[in-house]
């Protein structure tokens, strides 16, 4: 509790900072913001957009075996970035850097600087209980827990001690979840009695139920018929005005609909030992790299002929 | 017709009937093997059952059912005008002392489940778990005299507490020990059971360890954690030999733990080894307890299967 308090007054500080880190950063990739901005119609200038991560030099490995190196981007606010690549190349376990669920896995070990806001999410001080309440995470499988759709999305905030009225929380985030009108008659049921489509959904209102900055996704709708998968990537478009969203998938298609810029991750698991880790190739706008990417193997890899 | 139509295209047919070879005379033989493995099991039980009931009706006959069930002393040994049969202190005894037994086991055989599956780091956990597994097959005489010669004198006296040298709450508090182990890795197993995947669910929403413990774990494993306290419930109604040598040789209907008691299967060993006739109602009454005692555990074995099938939590 104490350290809750404790980092609320420098929050402002942290945003302002980042907002001027971002500048640089936002220019270094030389992307046309303008296009961006356009094609969305809803973000703000160019000028004020943030970068709310600044991934500096990250790399993760399992025990003695690196899984991704040397990844440096940035994830920008009220956006979608989509991680792409191979199996393997380390897009989950990147990922999970993002709200430190790699603490999970005692054999990981995260070397070089997530930046969150300016804050180094991998500081000694910083508490990944906390990190996490800020970002939100939904998983490849859905994953409801064994209990009622309702205690399902109160769990975070009851978790969290939120006040306000606990009904109002649950029909907001389950609305916003773009599953209220399906469930709001069975609300006391089990949640293990819903469709797996229905269960990703809930999955995404729990996450929401907590209002956190950003929504991580890893794979959100492998496990989901096209229906599904349509009424989340819709969901994921209407979230991002408020949210920023960082989403994992092997879908080209998935990440050419929703993503506003996307990173591609390459891995050579045949190839000379430096090859075997994960590492970025490319981060550009999306568009970009489905009509014109900067490198050979992000065309290859996008069109098809690879991988 | 079937057969001339697949003639006719010239295949040769398949031989599928069932011959008699001697690897089919074999599969038959270990079939029956094993179904008499099985059944002697069953059998045992049920002339278990038959033993114990043949003496109970003589009991009885002796002693009326009323009499046994509500009877509220309980000298089944003492001889004339003195003795009774009410078996209700012997109940209340048992029940009593494994009352004070699962609430020493209850808290820390959960809490060690916790610990050892969400907590502890794989190097403790691989040292901690096996500790724990042979703990749980230390013979009862050994806590037994544990309770006698080192808790009632050193730890209860030693606090100031006026206690005799055989009483309920030594026995009661070492049968804690005994079952907590049981308790802690049945319940273990059914923590770690629970898929990783409701843990990173609940981790990403921001609660700590304890809450995901508690709030997710504890109850997505609820079935497999009441099979362990019924499992050390069941082990602390039956234990002899820690109330034979601690707890003392009377029931008596009293809520003092300071005192001597007896549970029912103490009973059983004590009075068996007594110079008792075999032909009167003293010796009927080691099979009528011994048939009540078979009925409560059926009954709590019962209830607990009722509740494992309603809270079963099927994960694919
Ligand atoms: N818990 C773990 N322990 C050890 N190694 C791991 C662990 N998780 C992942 N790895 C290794 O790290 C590398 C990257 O795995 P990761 O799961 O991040 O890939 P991915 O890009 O998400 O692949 P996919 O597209 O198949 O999900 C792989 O070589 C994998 O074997
Ligand atoms: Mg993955």
């Amino acid at each position: 509790m104490a350290e809750r308090v404790t980092q609320e007054p420098d929050r402002q500080e942290r945003e302002a900072q980042a907002a001027t880190s971002a500048v640089p950063s936002a220019g270094s990739d030389g992307q046309p913001v303008a296009l961006q901005t356009e094609a969305h119609g809803q973000k703000p200038a160019a000028g004020t957009r943030e970068a709310i991560y600044d991934l500096d030099d990250v790399g993760v490995t399992y025990g003695s075996v690196p899984a991704v190196r040397e990844v440096t981007f940035p994830i920008y606010q009220h956006e979608i970035t989509a991680l792409i690549g191979p199996s393997g190349c380390g897009k989950s376990t990147l990922i999970r850097c993002l709200n430190r669920m790699n603490d999970l896995i005692p054999a990981a070990s995260v070397t070089g600087k997530v930046s969150y806001h300016g804050q180094n999410l991998y500081d000694d001080e910083i508490d990944p209980v906390q990190v996490r309440k800020h970002i939100g995470m939904v998983f490849q499988k859905p994953n409801p827990f064994p209990k009622t759709i309702y205690d399902n999305i109160a769990f975070g905030p009851r978790v969290l001690g939120m006040d306000g009225n606990m009904d109002e929380i649950v029909e907001s985030a389950l609305r916003r979840g773009a599953l209220w009108d399906e469930v709001k008659d069975r609300l006391k049921t089990n949640a293990f009695g819903m469709s797996g489509g229905q269960q990703q959904r809930l999955c995404i209102a729990r996450a929401l139920a907590t209002s956190p900055d950003v929504i991580l996704m890893d794979e959100p709708c492998s496990a989901l018929d096209p229906i599904s998968t349509g009424r989340i990537e819709d969901l994921m478009l209407e979230l991002k005005e408020n949210y920023s969203i960082v989403i994992v998938t092997h879908n080209m298609q998935q990440a050419a609909r929703v993503s506003d810029r996307t990173a591609f991750f390459i891995v050579d698991l045949k190839g000379e030992e430096s090859h075997r880790i994960g590492h970025l190739v490319e981060l550009s706008p999306t568009e970009k790299i489905f009509t014109n990417p900067d490198d050979q193997r992000t065309e290859d890899y996008v069109t098809g002929k690879f991988g | 017709m079937e057969a001339t139509s697949a003639g006719a295209t010239g295949a040769p047919r398949p031989d599928l009937y069932r011959t008699r070879t001697r690897r089919s005379t074999g599969e038959a033989a270990i079939r029956y093997a094993l179904l008499a493995a099985a059944l002697v099991s069953v059998l045992t039980t049920t002339g278990i059952v038959f033993s114990l009931l043949e003496e109970t009706v003589v009991f009885f006959g002796d002693v009326g059912v009323g009499e046994f069930l509500s009877g509220t002393k309980w000298t089944p040994l003492a001889g004339g005008e003195s003795q009774s049969f009410g078996v209700v202190p012997l109940v209340f005894d048992t029940l009593y002392l494994t009352g004070i037994g699962l609430l020493v086991a209850i808290p820390f055989g959960i809490g060690s489940a916790i610990y050892l599956s969400e907590y502890a780091s794989p190097r403790v956990r691989r040292i901690l778990k096996p500790v724990l597994e042979v703990l749980s097959g230390v013979p009862t005489i050994v806590f037994g005299y544990f309770a006698l010669t080192f808790v009632t004198p050193e730890i209860l006296k030693g606090l100031g507490l006026e206690v005799g040298s055989f009483n309920a709450l030594s026995a009661g508090l070492v049968l804690g020990v005994l079952v907590l182990p049981t308790i802690a890795t049945v319940a273990d197993d059914a923590l770690t059971a629970v898929p990783g995947s409701l843990r990173e669910g609940a981790f990403g929403l921001g609660a700590s360890r304890m809450q995901v413990s508690v709030r997710v774990v504890l109850p997505a494993a609820l079935s497999g954690v009441v099979a362990a306290l019924v499992l050390g419930a069941s082990r602390a109604v039956g234990e002899t030999v820690i109330i034979l040598v601690a707890g003392g040789q009377k029931a008596d209907l009293t809520l003092d733990p300071t005192v001597a008691m007896q549970n029912m299967a103490a009973f059983i060993a004590a009075a068996s080894r007594a110079d008792i006739p075999t032909s009167g109602p003293e010796y009927g009454a080691i099979f009528a307890v011994g048939t009540t005692l078979f009925v409560m555990t059926l009954v709590l074995n019962a209830i607990s299967i009722r509740f494992v099938r309603k809270y079963r939590q099927v994960y694919e």
